[in-house]
């Protein structure tokens, strides 16, 4: 452009002035958003389906929605599918809900009191940063190539983390609080159980979502190191196989599963705590 | 004066730094309160109001001096002292009512009887209808008035306000000030009142404190017979511009201070001789603005 135009700069102009939500952080109508947000949906079907049925890309690398469909019905029929979810819910729960129950009140105390703080910090500050990945060939060593170990795998991802994300939570609770409630002739062990457990509910609840989504990380790379069952050794077995709308379904089902539990945490938030801001 | 109800005696609070150093919030600070008086104490920020109060509710120990309420000394924080104060300190997780009844119930007040409680002290604050809403559903103006009634249904021996209304804006503000005085009418109750707002400390207070900028020592009282019940009418009356004119005074002469004292230990942006006005002015003494005989801050120097 060149820069003896000044007609055409201001014509520029009003033409985007009357797109004001392109303004950073301005409010979008609701028509335009709804618009938008069914167009890239829409827009990525339209584009996968172009790619496979069109024959641009091989089934090898991107299958048909068609081929998945029918991938995930064959799965579900000889209860494979079933079996595989059914394995990887179990380890996941099991060892997610073990470091809960422990980090939970270690974090919440860990928060509260500068001694635990100094008693647990150098432990747990050391292990966060060791990756699990790093850990599951002493944890095939320990305890075998079993449930336990893909139990123990997900255990020590969430645990350590859990810990120190709770511990966090119980240290923001607003001291104020806890002065009001001496001054309310609260003793120490009645500000503890009466004050400062409710006020961490919300932030633990967050935390605990949270982690069960890192949860899903572990599962799969302990599965896809060592597994007989579950998603990840699904995954892993199709590809072996080249059965790559098998690999597809199991990564559906992973993206499902980790949305239905979101939502259930959500809901559960809402639910057991209405008085919290965030529900 | 008859035995006091509240009586600091030379009470001294001392902080250690992180870096050792001391840095010293209040320093030998006496002050009587007479039973069912309301005290306002006003002061540059940063001048120990709140640590003032902190001290009274137990929640701070004096490094040296003694607190005495009713006879017996204070050392630990109790339901006898009330507090309010400026954040919004409410229980999120329990209704108005369960925020009311909080302090009876640790005390084993009988469900029926500590209910009716809570509901007398609700409609006095004017929250009627509201006994069942969360924290986070009500005003900030609303929040404060539960934490007063919160407060004032342990039936404490004082209360001690924390500038309970500074997060407000001033219509509120106005508003609660009438809604306190008008609590204080139908049932009387010691008050330690610590404001920044200087309308609000003579509107409020039978006898109104300044603090000198750290360390916190009182500067001077301020007596005002304004009549009781006031409005806010008296807030025009010649005697409260006066007074008003005169605390005014004082509060920007100790704020000078402070702001002189910064920026000679900030150095850079000091302008050369800057600092020697208003530390000219930092020698303890007590004004005579009330006309009363000197308070027992006098201690101090």
């Amino acid at each position: 452009m060149s820069p003896a135009q000044p007609g055409a700069e201001r014509r520029r102009r009003t033409s985007w002035a009357r797109f004001a939500y392109l303004r950073p952080q301005e409010p979008v109508p609701r028509r335009v958003y709804l618009g938008t947000v069914t167009g890239s949906a829409v827009g990525l079907v339209a584009l996968w389906c172009l790619l496979s049925y069109g024959g641009v890309v091989e089934p090898l690398f991107l299958p048909s929605p068609t081929a998945i469909l029918a991938a995930g019905l064959d799965l579900a029929r000889d209860g494979t599918l079933v079996q595989d979810m059914r394995a990887s819910l179990a380890v996941i729960v099991s060892g997610w809900a073990l470091a809960a129950v422990l980090a939970v009140p270690i974090g919440i105390l860990m928060g509260s009191f500068k001694v635990v703080e100094a008693l647990v910090e150098p432990v747990v500050d050391f292990v966060r940063y060791l990756p699990v990945s790093a850990m599951i060939p002493l944890l095939i060593l320990y305890v075998g190539i079993g449930t336990a170990e893909k139990v123990a795998v997900i255990f020590i991802g969430t645990f350590f983390q859990l810990v120190l994300l709770v511990a966090d939570v119980a240290a923001h609770v607003p001291h104020e609080q806890l002065d009001v409630s001496y001054t309310l002739g609260a003793s120490r062990a009645q500000v503890v159980g009466r004050v400062l457990l409710p006020a961490t509910l919300p932030g633990v609840m967050d935390t605990l979502r949270i982690t069960m989504g890192w949860a899903w990380t572990y599962l799969i790379v302990a599965e896809i190191v060592s597994a007989d069952r579950g998603l990840g050794y699904l995954i892993l077995n199709s590809m072996r196989g080249l059965f790559t709308d098998r690999i597809f379904v199991g990564l559906v089902v992973i993206g499902g599963l980790g949305l239905v539990f979101d939502l259930t945490f959500k809901w559960l938030h809402r639910r057991l705590l209405p008085w919290s801001p965030k529900a | 004066m008859a035995e006091p109800k509240l009586r600091i005696r030379e009470a001294t609070v001392a902080f250690r730094t992180r870096r050792g150093g001391e840095v010293v919030a209040i320093d030998r600070l006496s002050l009587d309160v007479a039973d069912c008086q309301i005290v306002s104490i006003v002061g540059p920020s940063g001048c120990g109001k709140s640590t003032l109060l902190r001290l009274v509710a137990g929640l701070v120990r004096p490094s040296s001096g003694e607190i005495w309420l009713d006879g017996h000394q204070v050392t630990d924080p109790g339901a006898d002292r009330g507090m309010v104060f400026q954040s919004y300190t409410l229980f999120p997780w329990l209704t108005v009512q369960g925020n009311v009844e909080f302090g009876p119930r640790l005390r084993g007040v009988p469900e029926s009887e500590r209910r009716a409680a809570a509901r007398r002290y609700i409609q006095m604050v004017g929250l009627t209808g509201f006994e069942h809403a969360y924290p986070k559903e009500l005003s900030g103006g609303m929040m404060q008035r539960v934490a007063i009634a919160r407060a004032l249904a342990n039936d404490p021996e004082v209360l001690l306000m924390d500038e309970p209304f500074g997060a407000l804006d001033a219509q509120t503000r106005a508003f609660m000030g009438e809604l306190l005085l008008d609590i204080w009418q139908k049932s009387p109750k010691t008050i330690l009142f610590v404001t920044h707002d200087i309308d609000e400390a003579l509107f409020l207070g039978d006898r109104v404190y300044v603090m000198t900028a750290r360390p916190g020592r009182f500067r001077a009282e301020v007596s005002l017979s304004l009549p009781r019940p006031r409005t806010l009418e008296a807030t025009t009356s010649e005697e409260f511009v006066g007074a008003k004119r005169r605390v005014l005074a004082m509060i920007r002469e100790e704020t000078a201070a402070i702001m002189g004292s910064a920026r000679t230990a900030g150095g850079d942006d000091a302008p050369a001789g800057a600092d020697s006005g208003p530390r000219a002015s930092r020698a303890p003494r007590i004004d005579s603005a009330g006309g009363d005989d000197a308070p027992g801050a006098a201690a101090g120097s």
